[in-house]
């Protein structure tokens, strides 16, 4: 009997070892939201879920390829407002009469995508050439930007652009499916092959785990820095034109709790802040349980400043129960 | 006073760490006014047992006498209490403080809640006054000498008026007069019948100043036996547990063409008009003290550390002319050429530990067909590939998919040499390869130098252990503060020789150490 027990404790301990706490996380809130509302697992509610998922878990994808070279980027939320308030721009000032609205659509994607890889470079040439700490500069990059959206904007809400836009990236539906969520499963799935199937991939772990050994192997590790803060902003502009999209309008003020989600939605899903640690599976999954989280306690009506004092809350006992894992999983595998 | 003097009895000790066994019943006493000497290779114990008696770790099983009474030691504070002080390798002195505030650091003398720096001044002068060392008291430690900060990491432990003293490779970067200043003192400790436990790799030390010692193998007490009437054979015998002439393979030497040429080469700081040749089929040892620039001809010639004069030719290519501005000197292009440098730190600059053997294996070399297309890696051929070559290093557990940290000292290091196997190698660059390994593993490094050296390749061993050199290298450099010192054939290779060279000139012909192992672990 007290040999079983033993024996079922140390199952336990390597369930959780091999996982981490996330699905432990997942399992708390879907019981718990079930039971206390009833509208939580109603078909149209878990839709509404996957489709707010989207932005985030590709912000999330975006933070967690930084993260893994032992990076940080603060300037992803500056991003989704800089991308959003250029594409509408854009797009307001060549949409007229006799433009067709499909060139002025792609123009001005363009130009949002075009602005926030130019956000993601700097960070690039800053972290990777002059190397100045990501969180330096990627903290000050967010200052720099969230500063000019507003200045460029007056901080007022840009309306105008073909309807075209919205109709097809923020509500628009593939066989039933939302295009967001369709983007999102491309972009994921692009970078899953990305991050396990390609060298460069390959490299983010390596660096993030040991940059001078990674030197040292003959790899330059300036270029690959340079060039993952290049596709992280990639992945930031697509989500932020499907936000702009869905929003129907170019803001100034989106994406302030994206730096903080994003992160969050990382160190729930297990990727170490120390870099060369990390899965792509469960970085999804937890950008999924933080919308999870926040959809449950809108149901229930919870205070929208209560919910940010839950995140908050939410994500410090997540790295302590990761610490708590690291140092089991040392007692395991020795 | 118990029987004999006894200060300190361990008996039957043990310390289990999860999944090692560090420590199997271990037995030592240490007597008043005796030196005794710990012996051991890297591994073998002897830190996790001092750390043991000083309080760091407690023991899993066994007891510990102190004058003969059973006592448990809960924590580095409670053996200071007891009379125990230990000085460990890596000091415990923080740096932005001055002299006299780390000799109190922890123990502060107050007056209220006020520091009492008057006494704290008196006290600090009267302790450095006692031991005779020259030291300001309101010195800031960033500015002083590692044999300075010895001294005050000596003074800190003095302060407390122990019974046992605890140093571990106190000489490890000291130079000669500062050692022989190091080994009055230990007289003059052993005059007031403190007993001093040191730890050593240095033979003549052991001569010098020791009264007993204990040999530690593998974790576990092979024998404690007296200084006078041992011998070099004998202690190594026991270390290793072998005889030397099975540890180091002979290398048949195949000189062929001059594959690295160093022509004068400087780098404005440290090394000074350098020259060397190296030639396929022959181990060329350059050995020297940690600071002689050893590890740095190496590096310099990976592209690693800047150099700003002179030539390098790899392969009849120049690779660097200060003259004609040339500079081709980086890990990527020496790589592709077939320069491979092995760094001497593992964990700092060799492998990524929280990753699996498998991608530290194939890192430098995914670049290779073999590894991958233009776009996507081949990852069943890089497990195929990668399988093959730690099959042939003898990598146990063997397990690639298994994260570099969770294997032991050796095997790590076989992972590091197996990541120059990934592609064709002409010069391999092997910086320290024994540090922190065990026998086996170290037995089987050489017996791989032997091989690719015997299949032509051209193999570079930097190293601060002599008896590598020695045995292995079929021509030597010594280097001396950046200058090479001398070159020598295998014949002329010999302890005396090299050593003669290690030192500044006026001291040749004192009583000159030898140098066993000068890194640290």
């Amino acid at each position: 009997m007290n040999t079983e027990t033993q024996n079922n404790n140390h199952l336990i301990k390597r369930i959780f070892v091999k996982t981490g706490v996330l699905p432990l996380f997942l399992i708390i809130v879907v019981i718990t939201m079930s039971i206390a509302t009833d509208s939580f697992l109603a078909e149209k509610n878990l839709l509404t879920v996957a489709r707010q998922s989207t932005y985030l878990i590709l912000a999330a994808v975006a933070q967690m390829i930084i993260l893994l070279t032992r990076g940080l980027d603060l300037s992803i939320g500056t991003m989704f407002a800089m991308s959003s308030v250029i594409t509408s721009m854009t797009m307001v000032a060549l949409f007229g009469e006799d433009s067709s609205p499909w060139v002025v659509i792609i123009i001005g994607m363009l130009a949002g995508m075009g602005s926030c890889m130019l956000i993601g470079a700097l960070n690039g040439v800053g972290v990777a050439f002059f190397n100045i700490p990501p969180f330096i500069m990627t903290l000050a990059m967010s200052s720099i930007v969230a500063g000019l959206a507003f200045y460029i904007t007056g901080g007022t809400p840009v309306y105008g652009m073909p309807d075209e836009f919205s109709e097809v990236f923020g509500y628009g539906k593939v066989f039933g499916v939302s295009t967001p969520i369709i983007v999102t499963v491309v972009i994921v799935a692009a970078v899953y092959v990305y991050i396990n199937w390609t060298r460069m991939g390959r490299y983010l772990y390596a660096i993030g785990g040991n940059p001078k050994a990674t030197e040292l192997s003959g790899i330059n590790v300036k270029f690959h820095l340079f060039f993952t803060y290049l596709i992280s902003s990639f992945i930031t502009g697509i989500s932020a034109l499907l936000l702009t999209a869905r929003l129907e309008s170019g803001e100034s003020n989106i994406g302030v709790e994206y730096p903080l989600i994003s992160i969050a939605a990382c160190a729930i899903g297990g990727v170490s802040l120390f870099g060369g640690i990390g899965k792509l599976s469960n970085v999804v999954l937890g950008a999924i349980f933080i919308i999870l989280v926040q959809n449950g306690m809108n149901l229930l009506q919870l205070n929208s400043y209560l919910q940010m004092v839950a995140i908050g809350i939410l994500l410090i006992f997540a790295v302590v129960a990761d610490n708590y894992r690291v140092k089991l999983s040392m007692g395991l595998n020795n | 006073m118990s029987v004999n003097n006894e200060l300190l009895r361990v008996e039957n000790i043990s310390k289990q760490f999860p999944g090692t066994l560090a420590l199997d019943n271990i037995s030592l006493n240490v007597k008043a006014g005796e030196v005794h000497i710990l012996f051991g290779e890297n591994g073998a114990g002897k830190s996790t047992l001092i750390q043991t008696i000083s309080g760091v770790h407690r023991p899993t099983k066994g007891k510990i006498f102190i004058d003969g009474v059973e006592t448990v030691i809960t924590s580095v504070h409670h053996a200071r209490e007891l009379g125990i002080s230990a000085v460990f390798q890596e000091f415990s002195i923080s740096s932005n403080l001055t002299v006299e505030e780390n000799i109190f650091l922890g123990s502060e003398i107050t007056k209220g809640i006020f520091l009492n720096k008057q006494k704290l001044r008196e006290e600090a002068k009267k302790t450095l006054e006692q031991l005779g060392f020259d030291l300001e008291v309101d010195q800031s430690m960033s500015y002083l000498s590692r044999a300075k900060l010895q001294e005050v990491e000596i003074a800190k432990a003095f302060r407390t008026k122990p019974k046992i003293m605890i140093l571990d490779e106190p000489t490890a970067s000291l130079t000669e007069k500062e050692t022989t200043k190091l080994f009055e003192l230990i007289a003059k400790l052993k005059s007031e019948n403190i007993g001093i436990i040191y730890i050593t790799h240095r033979m003549k030390e052991i001569q010098r100043i020791g009264d007993r010692i204990t040999v530690l193998r593998d974790g576990k007490f092979i024998d404690t036996i007296p200084v006078e009437g041992s011998n070099e054979n004998k202690l190594v015998g026991l270390m290793t547990g072998r005889v030397v002439d099975q540890i180091f393979p002979k290398i048949k030497n195949n000189k062929g063409d001059v594959r690295l040429k160093i022509d004068n080469i400087s780098d404005g700081t440290l090394l000074e008009n350098i020259s060397m040749e190296f030639c396929a089929g022959e181990v060329v040892g350059i050995a020297g003290l940690v600071g002689s620039g050893k590890s740095e001809i190496g590096r310099a010639c990976f592209g690693i550390h800047d150099i700003n004069a002179g030539k390098i030719e790899f392969l009849g290519e120049k690779v660097f002319d200060s003259e004609q501005n040339i500079n081709n000197l980086s890990p990527s292009c020496m790589l592709s050429k077939g320069f491979y440098y092995i760094p001497s730190d593992r964990a700092k600059e060799g492998l990524v530990l929280q990753r699996n053997v498998k991608e530290n294996t194939s890192l430098p070399s995914l670049k290779l067909p073999n590894f991958g297309n233009k776009l996507f890696l081949r990852r069943k051929n890089e497990k195929e590939v990668v399988t093959d070559i730690l099959k042939g290093l003898d990598l146990s557990p063997f397990n690639i998919e298994k994260n570099v940290e969770h294997f032991s000292g050796g095997n790590q290091q076989k992972v590091l040499i197996s990541k120059a196997l990934t592609q064709d190698v002409k010069l391999f660059v092997f910086d320290e390869p024994t540090v922190g390994v065990d026998v086996g593993a170290r037995i089987l490094i050489y017996q791989f130098i032997r091989d690719i050296c015997e299949r032509g390749s051209m193999v570079i061993l930097i190293s601060s252990d002599l008896p590598e050199i020695l045995h292995l290298a079929h021509r030597s450099y010594v280097m001396h503060r950046g200058k090479l010192m001398a070159e020598l054939s295998a014949e002329e290779t010999t302890e005396e020789a090299v050593l003669s060279y290690f030192f500044e000139k006026e001291e040749k012909g004192k009583s000159i150490n030898y140098e066993y192992r000068n890194t640290k672990q």
